[in-house]
């Protein structure tokens, strides 16, 4: 066990934890932060996508010794009011079926549309292919992104 | 304007509490229901209802609440079951409160999420319950203006007297309202006045699911609650011979390490702590059954299909005679391979077992399974389990089962402890309860002219149980029709998967109409509108699907896709009645740099009256994106038992580049509406193959397709 203070969400947060436990599960067990989705562990479905220092990044694999020296955010954290462009995109769109997957594919757009905020479809295509949805909402996701992208202009 | 009767005994008012308002229960019972309580989710269970009991409830302040009785997986249901209640009562919709009900076997009477059956079981019985309500408001009304039932409208949560501009809000009603009588008889809505149904209405979820909210089984968290991982047998048929426990019990956060029936459980405070302890967890097994491999079930197929013992499901005139004076007989078989369902939430589930009684809280499409299982198992009454569902990331016919929520009932009555069990993704894959795997032969007898005058079809399956539809088109179409199916019973578990064997007998029995139909020198399409024709004018045997309707969707694909008359594409068809509902796909390939590009999917649907346009909209593109992917990618294979895919890395889910434009249509009939979260998928496959037999001339007698020859490089683009 070491102690580690994590800067999440713009707050500090400081959590005992063994130093290869992996970023999502702090978020989820230790600091109530539910949002974040466990989906296959191995970085190979999106589910836990969070920021860091503001790159999409997958936390099932992030080891929480290696979290503490970035700026995370997580969707709680990605607006006050669930009023980020991507997430208004969303809510317009009506993307959300089981809605699993979601927070982690709007975090992958958001991290997209704030280094790129008018991606072609091939750029989206490339940040957007390592986000399951397993409800096929795929359409919807690219709708979304580009309509968010007309709100960020 | 349609008169509908209503059974008094299945309106009951309650008796009005502190605060009054109308509560309308629906099928009601005296037990008070208690909404999900989930970690801090607070906001969604406060209310200034101090007590939900109904089915329907409008609160003084005109907040009116309505329950979903049915698991939300994704299907939309907990958007489009109030809407159809607040549309019958003219509720400001803008107002309404959905809250997900709790399992009450006696208040509601169909809490599964299957068989794409929730709309049409609750279609009319939820508009009766608007309607019922919005009448007991207006009598009231009546009363309080003192003008006549005739002269008042309803709009947006009012009654209005047009005559004197005078307006009720249905809050300042209510508590009136619950003295009117209820009513023995409603007046339902035309069609046309409907001002929800048939609108594209966003899910009533949006902003809990994309700001991070707990909702899902797996954001559920009690203070004092354990994590548990089980460890189970690695392969199908083995049991456990050896467990050595005691150095993981002694690691950090470890609480408990226990065994039960082929599990061992481990028990501790963190997620990860769990997770560690178990990497070093030794078990040795040994095997007490079959140890079946993937070789073998090829091998049990070719004897299933040569067996004696086949069951005769259906059986039209005199197939031998058709088969020995056919002109030509074409015989094709198809295989698929078992398939885990995948949910992106793995499986897990809370349990409290407690000496007064049994506390279940996680994602089931089926809770009264849950409760009726935990019962059983523990030996208790059924009334001592309670179930709260969670919203379902995904249920894909897996939460179908109870075994996940029976096992954490039994491990938290082992340790005496609140408990959640976690599954990983290989848990999950690995565990059991997959789509069988089936093999199929078709044969068919054409004449002289080419017309179908005979049609065999036996299905073979591993755990299949009937792994045909032996009522479902060509029968009705076909004077001599043989329908046969034999079943192989495996340690492999298998349990439904989303459109159960549709989602894969669609894909052979289309194929291979496709097939016979360039024997027969017809178009796809012609050929299917031909059987249709004949199936209309003298069905054959008894007839389970509405050919008007196949025919409907049949032409309006074509129609849409401009079928035959496309020259840069090419283009494979299927039609498919399941599930209530009828759908037809185009699919379309274009060769791009010598290599076949699905590149877009028409679909066209009948199901009736569409209730919520969004919804049903992402039901079909969803349906049609599933049946894909798994057709092209899908694919579990066994060696000695042992499942040899165990997560995302070797498993091969659709993703966002690989799904194709999709177009859909619906037809507009105004037949009562029936269910879309199966329909959509099974005429996929079928599209797709027939299609990419165009574009190739190959024909796919096996999925996954991509491992099919000259299927190896085939791309799929919406946007290439």
């Amino acid at each position: 066990m070491a102690q580690y203070n994590l800067q999440i969400n713009n707050r500090t947060y400081t959590v005992d934890a063994e130093p290869d436990t992996p970023l999502l599960w702090i978020l989820r067990d230790n600091l109530g932060l539910v949002g974040t989705k466990y989906g296959c562990g191995i970085a190979q479905c999106g589910a836990c996508t969070v920021h860091s220092n503001g790159n999409a990044v997958r936390s099932c694999v992030l080891p929480v010794s290696a979290a503490a020296k970035s700026k995370i955010t997580t969707i709680e954290g990605l607006s006050e009011k669930g009023d980020h462009p991507v997430q208004q995109a969303w809510a317009e769109v009506d993307v959300p079926q089981c809605g699993y997957c979601q927070a982690g594919q709007i975090m992958s757009a958001a991290a997209l549309l704030s280094k790129n905020p008018e991606p072609t479809t091939a750029q989206i295509e490339t940040a957007m292919n390592g986000n399951i949805c397993r409800c096929g909402t795929y359409h919807r996701i690219q709708e979304a992104i580009v309509l968010a992208s007309s709100k960020i202009k | 304007m349609t008169i509908q009767k209503t059974n008094r005994r299945n309106f009951l008012k309650l008796a009005a509490a502190a605060g009054g308002g109308l509560w309308l229960g629906f099928n009601w019972s005296s037990t008070d229901a208690t909404p999900i309580k989930i970690a801090t989710n607070a906001e969604a269970t406060s209310s200034a209802l101090i007590d939900f009991n109904g089915y329907l409830s409008i609160s003084p302040d005109g907040v009116i609440t309505i329950f979903s009785p049915n698991p939300e997986v994704g299907q939309n249901i907990k958007t489009t079951f109030p809407m159809i209640v607040a549309d019958e009562l003219d509720a400001d919709w803008a107002k309404v409160k959905v809250l997900q009900a709790p399992l009450d076997s006696t208040k509601f009477e169909r809490q599964v999420t299957g068989g794409s059956g929730a709309i049409p079981h609750s279609w009319e019985r939820l508009r009766k319950a608007g309607a019922t309500a919005r009448h007991m408001l207006v009598e009231a009304a009546s009363k309080k203006l003192n003008a006549s039932v005739s002269e008042l409208t309803t709009d947006k949560s009012f009654v209005i007297h047009a005559g004197s501009g005078r307006k009720l809000s249905y809050g300042e009603l209510a508590s009136e309202a619950m003295n009117v009588p209820v009513p023995t008889e409603v007046k339902l809505k035309d069609r046309k006045d409907f001002k929800l149904i048939g609108k594209l209405i966003p899910n009533v979820d949006n902003h809990e699911m994309i700001t991070g909210k707990p909702l899902y089984g797996l954001d559920f968290y009690r203070e004092g609650m354990l994590f548990a991982m089980i460890q189970r047998p690695t392969a199908f048929g083995m049991k456990i011979k050896t467990a050595d426990l005691t150095a993981i019990k002694a690691m950090p956060g470890i609480v408990d390490v226990v065994t039960f029936k082929n599990n061992v459980a481990i028990v501790g405070k963190s997620t990860w702590q769990v997770m560690k302890a178990r990497k070093k967890l030794k078990v040795d097994y040994e095997p007490e059954g079959k140890l079946e491999s993937t070789e073998d079930h090829n091998r049990i197929f070719k004897e299933l299909l040569e067996s004696k013992d086949a069951a005769v499901k259906r059986k039209d005139g005199d197939v031998d005679a058709a088969f020995s004076k056919a002109a030509k007989v074409i015989t094709r078989e198809y295989q698929c391979p078992f398939l885990p369902h995948n949910t992106m939430e793995p499986m897990n589930f809370f349990a409290h077992v407690r000496e007064d009684g049994v506390e279940l809280i996680g994602p089931t499409q089926t809770p009264d399974l849950a409760r009726t299982e935990t019962a059983k198992l523990l030996g208790i009454p059924p009334e001592k389990v309670t179930v709260n569902m969670t919203r379902l990331g995904g249920g894909f016919g897996r939460r179908l089962k109870a075994d996940y929520a029976t096992e954490a009932a039994e491990l938290s009555s082992i340790i005496k402890a609140p408990v959640k069990v976690i599954w990983t993704r290989e848990d999950d894959m690995m565990g059991g309860y997959y789509r069988p795997a089936v093999r199929y032969r078709f044969s068919a007898a054409l004449d002289d002219k080419g017309n179908m005058i005979g049609y065999k079809l036996r299905g073979a399956g591993i755990n299949a149980g009937n792994s045909t539809r032996e009522d479902n088109f060509p029968a009705g179409a076909v004077d001599n029709l043989l329908i046969e199916s034999i079943e192989h019973q495996s340690p492999i578990t298998s349990c439904p998967w989303r459109a159960p064997i549709t989602n894969f007998l669609a894909y052979a029995e289309q194929s291979f109409l496709d097939e016979v139909a360039g024997e027969a020198k017809q178009d796809p399409v012609q050929f299917r509108l031909n059987l249709l024709q004949k199936a209309k004018q003298s069905p054959v045997g008894a007839m389970k699907y509405d050919v008007d309707r196949m025919i409907g969707v049949t032409k309006l694909a074509a129609e849409k896709a401009n079928w035959g008359k496309k020259n840069d594409v090419f283009q494979g068809f299927s039609v498919y009645f399941s599930h209530r509902s009828y759908v037809a796909q185009v699919a379309e390939v274009a060769m791009v740099q010598g290599k076949p590009v699905l590149k877009k999917i028409f679909a066209a649907a009948d199901c009736g009256i569409v209730v919520n346009l969004s919804g049903s909209y992402q039901q079909v593109r969803g349906g049609i994106i599933d049946g894909l992917g798994h057709a092209m990618f899908g694919n579990l294979t066994f060696n000695a038992g042992a499942v040899q895919q165990n997560n995302f890395n070797n498993y091969r889910l659709i993703k966002f580049k690989e799904v194709p434009e999709i177009e859909v249509d619906f037809v507009d009939n105004g037949i009562d509406p029936t269910g879309l979260g199966e329909p959509a998928l099974p005429p996929t496959g079928g599209a797709v193959a027939n299609a990419l037999f165009k574009a190739t001339g190959k024909r796919i007698y096996e999925q996954p397709f991509i491992k099919q020859e000259g299927m190896g490089d085939v791309n799929i683009s919406r946007n290439l």
